[in-house]
């Protein structure tokens, strides 16, 4: 009898090799994500030095040693040899520092928020000025601001094939996590916060890109096309970009960041500049203090009962979109004693 | 009647409630409803309710608890495999224009649902359950060191299971994914009860497993045979040990973070929230620093039965005793060391995700020795291929995949790639079915004739272990597969049809488990029908060698008229080579912990609790929480905790076993 996972374990050869067809993380575009693919590869080879002999003395020990085999050594008292335990203590360790060397290099040169140094093996990235992208993960889509070409899109990301793609990334509401599997590695994108991820894409084409994490109704078909074009094309694509109607304001951005689900895409002729800073700092909406300025004064020792006026301001959480509704009430007139100022009490 | 006063009565549960409109719970309601009324008519119609109660319900038998742990956990493997297929079957289905038959509301709770039974109420009551049995009679105890905490524990766990159960057909369970993590477990983003089901559940359960994690520290510190030194400890009392050790210093963080976002729910604080200074990394932070050691607290004492499986069957002493305790107990420690690893692509910077990813494949030497000294015993031994050895061997071939595929996952530039992809579900699932489930499988076989004195059937057992074996390759292999495919998890509906095929592969396997788990309980089943033909009276059936084999199968209330004396590692294989006698004279009254009903009444009233906090009905709460305290209060002062077996009792037991030994003999 030989068990199943025998023959699953001779077809992984052969399931590597298979992955020049369409097994996207075996077979990227991009140079980080072709650098992490071989990181797999080395570290699924390192490990198999260990995993097949293991594999196969299981079951050739299994099948030596079997009851009805009366001619093999039966040596029920042998539990203990020190040569034979340094050993089995030895061949994982020294796997795991080999290892560990490659994951401490691997893991500080593939670090998202590294600037590239290179846009392909040979190729330096020095002298090429890189496209900044500022993506917001949105209820349930994808908002990508061009800040020099003052143009945004949704559902729709484009770059040039060899240009360093320099992402900023954050979101409206719920945690979401950016990946585009032909280009890079991915990275969350979250709400009041800034994430990095540095990137670039070597073969022109039509990638998929996805929310990698959960969050909520519409996360299935959170969804959109990476497109790498040639200079020119991207070119061409900006100045078409440029010419549709529309403009991305705060106003546009609050109605845009409502719960929607399989948005097509969609692209803003301009935008108002500075709103990335103010979606990370959650105050796109009129009358709300942005966090960074709450964290200013706060690192100032804070406003004291003065303070207790910013309550309303400072609640970003818009509780009506995903069916509680109701505005909160607040307390803090009842606690403020009457020194507080006149609004607080 | 005025809606405000009709609020004040009920709080947020209304007839909307109840899923009428959903017809698979509706059907499901109408087929547990039938079972339930069924069996409850059956045990009365065969008048077992008071030997229910009195023998099994009250217990404070660690035996006998034991034994209801894994009947808790078997019942509610069903219920979560039954998530798996349905599962399985929407992600074959939903391509393209098929939207599936599961909209993504439903299919959310699913996918959730599914996680957290598995852990909370399947995995975790298996260990328990296979602890609670086996420990005491491992290190020549009478019971656990607090009968009536463990009677308390079994039922809180209950009560968690039942809050579960209960969101099936009152309201909802959450859609968060099995570790709520905020911001989407807010209020802002999960307004309705399916979180504060989750919250509420977890808190009742949680209250069992640690304080049946500090009972049986207690017990296996305090309560070993004279004799039995550390170092002679047998393997799986070792691994029990740390296990709950992890238990005790890691669920009161689950705890604490849960209270964290119960506050954040319900008095509107700001610890995880988006607003006033809020932070929800510190949540995916605190739950993975007592989630990590969570798969640890699981896989341990399923490490644990493979050595004593792989001794046993190999008629050979584990070889490495000494290698094998210390790669136990550095595995305990490095578990603290390593949660981060569950989101390097959170943006912490390349040095520490370094120091996480390393601190992680650490833990794979351990437990590559751990592998190699399973593989050395086998090495000269003498091998049984009885079913508890199947399931040993394919954990071994199995288990290495899924470690192979964990360290992979832990050089952090190659999780950016693989984080959240049906790859990294394939992992976790190779080494949680490959080990803590095969483990598990092989310890009930293993100590099913010691629970209840007859063997599992052994064909029911081989089809149960070749079908799970190859329908759980079948199963994740394709995610495997789909994961360097770029496939995430979580996902209702799929556009590319290239896709499908695997998943169709993967919902066969999932019917082959299923197969795999109906021969499982047919085991079982037909071992009862033969219990005759397969008796133990020996109380040693498979050649066994630490101390629960010393004593008659099933054990006595008392387990053993006499303390036994402990020389070496593997008593019993010690005792029967030095010609050991089993005393028949000299018996004297056994003093043992009375049953109590206490545990279930208080159980009880923490469901009652905890569905009064879900849906804000705050009389009730109060009512209930108040009712609570206060029964336990009463309890203390049940003096009458204890009794005495008399001698009498004790040599009619005892001849019946020596007859029963002379009569094989």
């Amino acid at each position: 009898m030989i068990p199943s996972p025998l023959k699953k374990l001779a077809l992984l050869p052969l399931l590597l090799a298979l992955s020049g067809c369409d097994w996207v993380v075996m077979n990227p575009s991009g140079d980080i994500a072709v650098q992490q693919r071989d990181l797999i590869i080395l570290s699924t080879v390192l490990m198999l030095v260990i995993i097949v002999p293991v594999i196969f003395l299981t079951l050739f020990f299994a099948w030596k040693y079997r009851q009805s085999n009366q001619t093999a050594k039966y040596d029920p008292d042998w539990h203990h040899s020190t040569k034979l335990e340094i050993v089995i203590w030895a061949a994982p360790l020294v796997i795991i520092m080999i290892l560990g060397a490659v994951t401490w290099t691997s893991t500080h040169l593939l670090d998202p928020y590294r600037p590239l140094d290179r846009l392909a093996p040979g190729r330096t990235a020095q002298g090429v000025k890189p496209l900044k992208v500022q993506v917001v993960a949105l209820d349930w889509k994808w908002l990508f601001i061009y800040p020099e070409l003052g143009v945004a899109t949704v559902n729709e990301l484009a770059a040039p094939v060899d240009t360093p793609i320099d992402f900023d990334l954050t979101a409206s509401s719920v945690m979401n996590s950016f990946y585009v599997p032909a280009l890079a590695g991915q990275i969350y994108a979250m709400p009041g916060m800034r994430t990095k991820l540095h990137a670039v894409i070597n073969k022109p084409g039509v990638f998929d890109g996805f929310s990698a994490n959960y969050s909520g109704e519409g996360f299935s078909h959170m969804r959109f096309k990476f497109h790498g074009m040639s200079r020119a094309d991207f070119d061409k694509w900006a100045a078409d970009v440029r010419k549709s109607d529309g403009r991305l304001d705060g106003t546009r951005y609050l109605v845009l960041e409502k719960p929607s689900e399989k948005v097509p895409p969609q692209r803003f002729a301009s935008v108002e500049a500075g709103l990335f800073d103010k979606a990370v700092n959650r105050c796109v909406e009129p009358g709300k203090m942005c966090q960074h300025d709450m964290m200013a004064i706060d690192k100032a020792g804070g406003l004291g009962m003065a303070g207790t006026t910013n309550v309303t301001t400072l609640e970003y959480d818009k509780r009506v979109r995903r069916g509680e509704g109701g505005i909160r009430s607040f307390v803090a007139a009842l606690c403020a004693p009457k020194s507080a100022p006149a609004e607080a009490r | 009647m005025s809606p405000d006063l009709v609020k004040t009565i009920f709080g947020r549960l209304t007839w909307d409630a109840i899923p009428f409109h959903e017809p698979i719970l509706l059907g499901t309601f109408a087929m547990v409803a039938l079972g339930g009324i069924t069996v409850l008519a059956a045990l009365t119609y065969f008048k077992v309710w008071g030997y229910l109660w009195r023998e099994w319900l009250t217990s404070v038998d660690h035996k006998k608890i034991g034994v209801m742990y894994i009947i808790l956990a078997i019942i509610m493997l069903l219920r979560g495999f039954a998530d798996a297929l349905m599962m399985r079957a929407q992600q074959a289905l939903a391509f393209g224009d098929a939207a599936g038959y599961l909209p993504p509301h439903h299919y959310d709770q699913v996918f959730t649902a599914h996680g957290v039974i598995m852990i909370f109420f399947v995995a975790m009551p298996l260990i328990t359950g296979l602890m609670n049995l086996v420990v005491p009679l491992q290190i020549g105890a009478r019971d656990v060191a607090f009968p009536f905490l463990n009677n308390f524990s079994f039922w809180m766990t209950v009560g968690g299971a039942v809050t579960v159960m209960l969101s099936l057909f009152v309201g909802e369970f959450a859609r968060t994914g099995w570790l709520a993590y905020p911001p989407l477990s807010y209020l802002a983003y999960s307004p309705d009860v399916g979180v504060d089901y989750y919250i509420w559940s977890l808190q009742i359960a949680g209250v069992g497993t640690t304080l049946s994690g500090i009972n049986l520290i207690v017990t296996i510190v305090k309560m070993r045979a004279p004799g039995m030194s550390l170092m002679k400890m047998p393997v799986f009392t070792w691994t029990s040990l740390c296990s709950n050790v992890l238990i005790v210093a890691s669920f009161p963080i689950l705890t604490a973070v849960l209270a964290l976002l119960t506050a954040d729910r319900y008095l509107h604080t700001n610890f995880f929230t988006n607003d006033f200074g809020g932070n929800p990394m510190m949540y995916v932070n605190l739950i993975w620093i007592w989630g990590h050691p969570e798969v640890y607290i699981l896989v341990l004492p399923a490490f644990g039965v493979f050595s004593e499986v792989v001794s046993t069957f190999c008629s050979k002493r584990l070889f490495g005793y000494s290698s094998m305790v210390y790669a136990t107990v550095v595995i305990t420690i490095l578990s603290y060391l390593v949660w981060l690893h569950h989101f390097f692509t959170m943006g912490s910077g390349a040095s520490v995700n370094s120091f996480f990813g390393i601190t992680t494949m650490i833990i794979s030497i351990p437990t590559g020795a751990k592998i190699f000294n399973w593989l050395f015993t086998m090495y000269r031994g003498r091998i049984r291929f009885e079913v508890p050895m199947l399931w040993t061997m394919g954990f071994m071939v199995t288990f290495v995949i899924g470690g192979m595929t964990g360290v992979l996952l832990a050089v952090p530039p190659a999780d950016f790639v693989l984080h959240n992809s049906l790859f990294l579900i394939a992992h976790f699932h190779n080494v949680i079915i490959g080990g803590v489930v095969f483990g598990m499988f092989a310890g009930i076989v293993y100590w099913f004739p010691k629970a209840f004195g007859f063997k599992l059937d052994p064909f029911w057992g081989k089809v149960s272990f070749w079908f799970w074996q190859i329908g759980f390759f079948f199963a994740f292999m394709p995610l495997y597969v789909l994961g360097l495919m770029g496939v995430t998890r979580r996902v209702s509906h799929f556009e590319d049809p290239s896709l499908q095929i695997w998943f169709v592969i993967a919902a066969f396997g999932a019917v082959l488990i299923l197969v795999g788990i109906i021969a499982f309980i047919l085991q079982i089943v037909v071992g009862f029908m033969k219990r005759e033909q397969y008796a133990d009276l020996t109380g040693d059936p498979w050649g066994g060698r630490t101390l629960e084999w010393s004593t008659s199968s099933p054990p006595p209330a008392y387990n053993f008229a006499f303390t036994p004396v402990i020389h070496q590692i593997d008593a019993w294989h010690d005792m029967k080579q030095r010609g050991y006698e089993r005393p028949t004279t000299g018996f004297i009254p056994i003093h043992m912990p009375k049953n109590t009903g206490a545990g279930v009444i208080l159980a009880g009233i923490s469901i009652v609790l905890g569905f009064a906090m879900i849906w804000h009905i705050w009389w009730l709460a109060v009512a209930s929480f108040v009712v609570l305290i206060g029964s336990a209060i009463v309890h203390t002062f049940n003096f009458k905790r204890d009794y005495y077996i008399p001698a009498e009792e004790v040599v009619q037991v005892e001849d019946a076993r020596t007859e029963a030994l002379r009569s094989l003999a």
